[in-house]
């Protein structure tokens, strides 16, 4: 693998982290539990969708096809999506998009101050952008956990009942492969199994101040990242690029 | 002895309230106002904040679908700001003594209403476009000329949402002038939702005037400004260029120049369809408010959570 095809590969991920995440929000859309949550989750979707913009279009440029993040983002079939499994879960309830929002916003708190430094001018300022956006994503999910954690009895229940099933989907946001070995030696990327420690601190902290335990389950669930995805996957995809492929020609 | 000071006190503040209205100064939250003039706006309020959250679900139908990350860009930062609108409505709405949740029971149960508009649906990507061209559109124009509305409050809502509809309503029509110079289906899907959306947008400015039943106190107290055929004739009279421009007909044979009047005669607009979905009839009536109720009982738990873990928090402060 040349360092090109690790980069690609590299703002792929990013950019699809962003971009299917960016639509579980965006599904809040009238959907919320007050309006000012629908306001808050679907300005997050618009922050990923920005953040897509940016790190697809780098991966085409990196790519040298002519690929825009548009084509990434229309016109690709499943496997070659390459996102974290967490991204794709279903929003289901309130509790549950919450506690995904906190696993990967506090993931993201670490990643981005890292990435933020490294060697690739271009990832650095996409990290330092979204730096200041995951801040406040991180803020927001923050707080909620503590509301639902400490609120009532039902609502402790739900963010404890999300807790325990979305713990085992984190695991695959601290795995290194190929890729991202040669960019952490060649560009100083961030070293993610490193960051694992910082991420089980900073979450069980939270979650003891929300009175919630921490999970003990292993982290088994992975597979995103190298275009194994769950059966929601595609559902999103075939919503996602209906248009695209109704009308491959059609520009919009 | 007593009776008669009341009546001369409340005659007074009629009195001053009347020149204040006479004058064209702005009736704030803090003065007094007689019942009638609470009540109205209350009601009108209140259902164009519900308008601005029911007419999200219409928009969100293609929030997942937007066929690329910058169109899916603009439809969801324009909902949000449509949810926007509808915050800044409700709290203009409770300078008058009415809480959100009251106006929300209110829509539940079916006394508050919302702008019959939303209860059409939109089912291709141009539906989009039109909505926001269109219904934007429409709503611009009621808009502008409320910005000049008595109530304070909500005359500076108006002002402040007016920027962004204008801003909604060129987008719209990017959409379509872009579905225009598409493919032969694009410009199907375009001329299709342009044959859905014409009548209805019409409509939303009301009845015509000769039939309007609110006209008379509304424009004693300044809260409308123009009659509703005034604003109708407005609408029509810009829109008609900027469909001919990008090719799009309006679907309406009787449509032709009056110079004499210096505005477009239109055909006549179907008013038992209007009474039909004014009435819940219409073919989203339904749809709509079961999924707000939805969605409201579904989020139950969740406002309840927050509220009590306020409490707590404020409990905790008070004993340290
Ligand atoms: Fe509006
Ligand atoms: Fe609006
Ligand atoms: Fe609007």
């Amino acid at each position: 693998m040349t360092q090109q095809e690790a980069l690609y590969k590299f703002a792929l991920r990013l950019g699809d982290n962003a971009l299917i995440r960016s639509y579980r929000l965006s599904e809040w859309c009238s959907n919320a539990p007050i309006l000012e949550e629908d306001l808050a989750l679907t300005n997050f979707a618009l922050d990923m969708i920005g953040r897509a913009q940016s790190l697809l279009g780098y991966a085409g440029e990196i790519e040298g096809k002519g690929r825009t993040a548009d084509d990434l983002a229309y016109k690709r079939n499943e496997q070659l999506f390459v996102n974290v499994l967490m991204a794709e879960l279903p929003n289901n309830d309130f509790a549950y998009t919450i506690a995904r929002e906190l696993f990967l916003s506090v993931y993201e708190y670490y990643y981005f101050t890292d990435l933020a430094k490294c060697d690739d001018p271009t990832l650095a300022a996409i990290a330092t952008k979204t730096l200041k956006e995951v801040k406040y994503h991180m803020a927001h999910s923050t707080d909620w956990t503590l509301r639902l954690g400490d609120g009532t009895e039902e609502s402790h229940a739900r963010m404890q009942d999300a807790v325990n099933k979305l713990w085992s989907y984190a695991g695959e946001f601290f795995e290194a492969d190929v890729v991202d070995v040669m960019l952490t030696n060649a560009l100083n990327t961030p070293d993610t199994p490193r960051l694992l420690k910082n991420w089980e601190d900073h979450t069980a902290a939270v979650l003891k101040e929300a009175t919630l335990r921490t999970p003990s389950v292993p982290f088994i669930q992975h597979g995103g990242r190298n275009g194994v995805h769950t059966e929601y996957m595609g559902h999103i995809l075939s919503e996602m690029q209906f248009l695209s492929h109704a009308y491959p020609d059609a520009s919009w | 002895m007593e009776l008669q000071e009341h009546t001369s006190v409340a005659a007074d503040m009629l009195r001053h309230f009347e020149e204040k209205i006479e004058r064209g100064d702005a009736i704030e939250p803090k003065d007094r106002m007689p019942d009638g003039y609470r009540k109205h706006l209350i009601r009108q309020i209140s259902q164009h904040a519900h308008s601005e959250v029911i007419g999200m679900q219409p928009e969100g139908n293609w929030v997942t679908r937007a066929p690329s990350l910058r169109a899916k860009q603009i439809l969801l930062a324009k909902i949000q700001d449509e949810g926007g609108h509808g915050l800044y409505l409700y709290s203009a709405a409770e300078t008058l003594g009415i809480s959100r949740a009251e106006m929300i029971e209110q829509l539940h149960a079916g006394k508050a209403k919302y702008s019959n508009i939303f209860n059409y649906p939109a089912l291709n990507w141009a539906d989009i476009g039109a909505i926001g061209w269109l219904v934007d559109g429409a709503a611009i124009v009621n808009q502008v000329s409320l910005q000049r509305t008595s109530y304070g409050p909500y005359s500076r809502a108006m002002v402040r949402i007016c920027k962004e509809e204008s801003f909604h309503q060129r987008q719209g029509y990017e959409i379509m002038a872009k579905m225009m110079k598409g493919s032969a289906e694009q410009r199907d899907m375009a001329q299709d939702a342009m044959n859905r959306w014409w009548w209805p947008a019409l409509m939303m400015f009301g009845p015509h005037d000769s039939d309007s039943p609110h006209t008379g106190d509304a424009f004693k107290w300044k809260i409308k400004r123009q009659s509703n055929d005034e604003l109708r004739a407005k609408f029509i009279d810009k829109t008609v260029q900027q469909a001919e421009v990008i090719g799009l007909t309006i679907p309406d044979k009787d449509l032709k120049w009056n110079e004499a009047r210096g505005h477009y005669d239109h055909g006549a607009i179907n008013w038992d369809e209007f009474y039909r979905v004014i009435n819940g009839n219409g073919p989203c009536n339904q749809q709509r408010m079961d999924h707000h109720k939805r969605v409201h009982a579904e989020g139950a738990w969740v406002r309840e959570a927050a509220e009590a873990y306020r409490i707590k928090k404020e409990k905790k402060l008070h004993l340290s």
